[in-house]
């Protein structure tokens, strides 16, 4: 392998584990705690061995509710810290998720999804944890969560994990299917240099005015970390600027709770990404993510070449929603086409945000992911 | 006539270290929480620390709310998740002071595992228990260091749980600082805080404490002062005693040291090896 500065790029053939796990360097993330888990280990694996390689710090915690707290507290401690995990795991974590999202702690989770409930399919594929990604802990958040097609993605996606989660003080999910996660493929890595990464915000104040909850005109409030001169206290509990805690208050509960939300409600076209293909005479449109999105994209082109107007929006983010995306070409598409590895998750989204056109679900559970010639049927029959 | 005074009012000694905005505190008449806290702002005291440098953890509970009230860096966790939270914490940067304070329930029911992995890690953290016997907060339920036969809202009839030794635990964990002390000893408990600073592995000290309003009032021991009297009666120090001999009973609270050892810390041997690892990474570079 090419390494400048021990940092990895140039071109390579990786695993979507080991991709993520090289993003997340790149992103210059140097702290990962997690507990093994399939199919998301050899994240943790890869960087048991990289970590100390570029200086930063692997630990194997004793479950994930740890593994969350340790990423919270070495975020605190300034570090750009991850775990990564599959299904039962992410379960574990979600109070600890609330407490990063209450406290503002930039971190990245990686979820490998496999089919569930419970233990469900460890070594299957799956898209089941979408919406837990966006509701699984209690209360009323926003997170932002990141959905990769390709082991490319797992690289280009955790590294943009890092950043948003850093521009907002937000856990970021990164939602990669158990395929993308397995699989190899060539990954390019550009120079160091040509990586974009965000650092977070610190404060300008001095330490005795300092306020470590007052948010910028973006409501995202700068931070200082442990050990830099700011004496301040965070809490999980409903707190004011200072971080001091009001729990009977409803008026700084509503401000809390509206700026948590609102700082990713409102910035989301900033932070929302859909790749468009083939939609601008689109009347079929095919709303699809993950691996799931490659199959309905050979579909599309296929449909295409029987003169069928189809086309695919790629959903790259998750959450917060694309909804003036798929709100846009929902009117002037005769139908839309959700194809998920599950039940019946974001669909339901999709036909919200769809209004009046249908939106036709195909579901797949507990065995390979839809093939383009099942979408191309789907979109073969779009008048029935 | 009446002659005119001036009343000179000066900062308490300890005022900079408490925060003054978080005031009133929430604890109860008769409650030893007050006491801890005083104890350890006094260790502080004494040792000059460096406050920037100190970073204080809580869990959920009574005591909880002492990293709020002391001016530090200071974070209040989820129920039982003080400890890898201040891995975290400590791991990212070693050179902080990290103290974990938070009670029995916290530490031992729900954040259990995180405590005897955390010991056995030997990650240096300091790791101060409130012992009441009891959940305050949500009312005087019984938790994993009530007494056998106690009776709490939960164990009406008497608890029929065998209680923690906390000391017992610590040390068959590989914690390399081990105490107990009970409100009764101030000064024991300020020498032992003291100590924690002065130890790098993983430190703890148990600080048995009255809690007479949700759970000496249920068990024959109705003010503070009845709790604390118990304490008196029932301790004596035995320093280096076996722990696994020291459980907690009615007429016997032994209190002392039990450990004071030296090993290895976690994150000595965590960022030595890195170093090496990075510098030979980076030879392979160049």
């Amino acid at each position: 392998m090419t390494r400048k500065g021990i940092v990895l790029e140039g071109v390579h053939f990786l695993n979507g584990d080991v991709a993520c796990a090289e993003g997340a360097i790149a992103a210059g993330c140097r702290f990962f705690a997690g507990y093994p888990i399939t199919p998301a280990t050899e994240i943790a694996e890869h960087l048991a061995q990289r970590m100390p390689e570029v200086g930063g710090i692997y630990i194997q915690m004793e479950d994930e509710i740890a593994s969350m707290a340790a990423v919270i507290g070495a975020s605190y401690s300034g570090l750009k810290s991850m775990t990564a995990t599959s299904g039962p795991g992410f379960s574990l974590m979600q109070e600890n998720i609330g407490l990063a999202v209450m406290t503002e702690a930039p971190c990245v989770v990686v979820d490998v999804m496999r089919g569930g409930p419970s233990t469900g399919q460890p070594t299957m594929p799956s898209q089941q944890d979408v919406m837990q990604a966006k509701w699984g802990s209690h209360g009323d958040y926003e997170i932002v969560a990141l959905a990769p097609c390709s082991v490319q993605e797992m690289f280009d996606l955790t590294v943009e994990a890092f950043n948003l989660s850093e521009t907002y003080r937000v856990p970021t999910m990164v939602l990669a299917d158990e395929i993308v996660a397995h699989m190899w493929e060539k990954v390019v890595i550009p120079p160091a240099e040509d990586i974009k990464t965000v650092n977070r915000k610190k404060p300008n104040a001095p330490p005795d005015e300092y306020l470590p909850f007052m948010p910028d005109d973006s409501l995202v409030p700068p931070m200082a970390c442990f050990g830099e001169g700011f004496s301040f206290h965070a809490t999980g509990l409903t707190h004011d600027e200072h971080g001091y805690p009001k729990t009977s208050s409803s008026e700084v509960q509503q401000q809390l709770v509206r700026r948590l939300c609102d700082k990713i409600r409102l910035n989301a076209d900033r932070i929302i990404r859909v790749q468009e293909v083939m939609l601008e005479d689109a009347d079929v449109v095919v709303v699809a993510y993950g691996i799931v999105a490659r199959a309905a994209l050979s579909a599309v082109r296929k449909a295409r070449e029987e003169g069928i107007k189809a086309g695919l929006l790629r959903l790259v983010t998750l959450w917060p929603f694309p909804e003036v995306q798929v709100a846009k070409y929902a009117e002037q598409a005769e139908m839309m086409i959700v194809p998920e590895m599950n039940y019946g998750q974001l669909v339901r989204e999709v036909q919200r945000a769809a209004k009046e056109t249908p939106v036709r679900f195909l579901s797949k559970l507990g065995e390979e992911p839809h093939t383009p010639m099942e979408i191309l049927e789907s979109i073969r029959r779009r008048d029935q | 006539m009446i002659e005119e005074t001036t009343i000179q009012t000066s900062a308490h000694p300890f005022s900079k270290y408490l925060r003054s905005a978080m005031m009133p505190h929430i604890w109860c008449p008769g409650c030893g929480n007050g006491v801890i806290l005083n104890c350890f702002v006094q260790a502080l005291d004494e040792l000059k620390l460096d406050l920037d440098k100190l970073v204080v953890v809580s869990g959920i509970g009574c005591i909880g709310r002492s990293a709020g009230y002391t001016n530090t860096n200071s974070f209040h966790t989820t129920h039982g998740r003080p400890i890898p939270f201040a891995t975290g914490a400590k791991l990212a940067n070693p050179e902080l002071e990290v103290v974990v304070i938070s009670g029995d329930g916290d530490l031992f029911a729900i954040g259990g595992n995180h405590f005897i992995h955390a010991a056995r890690r030997n990650v240096g953290l300091k790791v101060i228990c409130a012992n009441n016997f009891n959940y305050g907060m949500t009312g005087g339920q019984q938790g994993p260091t009530t007494p056998l036969e106690s009776s709490t809202p939960t164990s009406p009839y008497g608890s029929i749980e065998h209680p923690f030794n906390l000391v017992h635990l610590a040390a068959a964990s590989g914690a390399t600082y081990v105490a107990r002390w009970t409100t009764v000893h101030v000064r024991n408990v300020t020498q032992s805080f003291k100590k924690l600073f002065q130890k790098k592995g993983f430190c703890f000290v148990e600080v048995i404490t009255p809690c007479p309003e949700l759970y000496g009032r249920y068990n024959k021991m109705r003010t503070g002062l009845e709790m604390m009297d118990w304490f008196k009666r029932a301790s004596r120090i035995e320093h280096f005693s076996d722990p696994s001999k020291a459980e907690i009973t009615s007429d016997r609270i032994v209190v002392g040291e039990f450990v004071d050892m030296d090993r290895l810390s976690y994150e000595k041997l965590l960022h030595e090896k890195i170093a090496q690892i990075n510098e030979k990474a980076l030879g392979k570079v160049k």
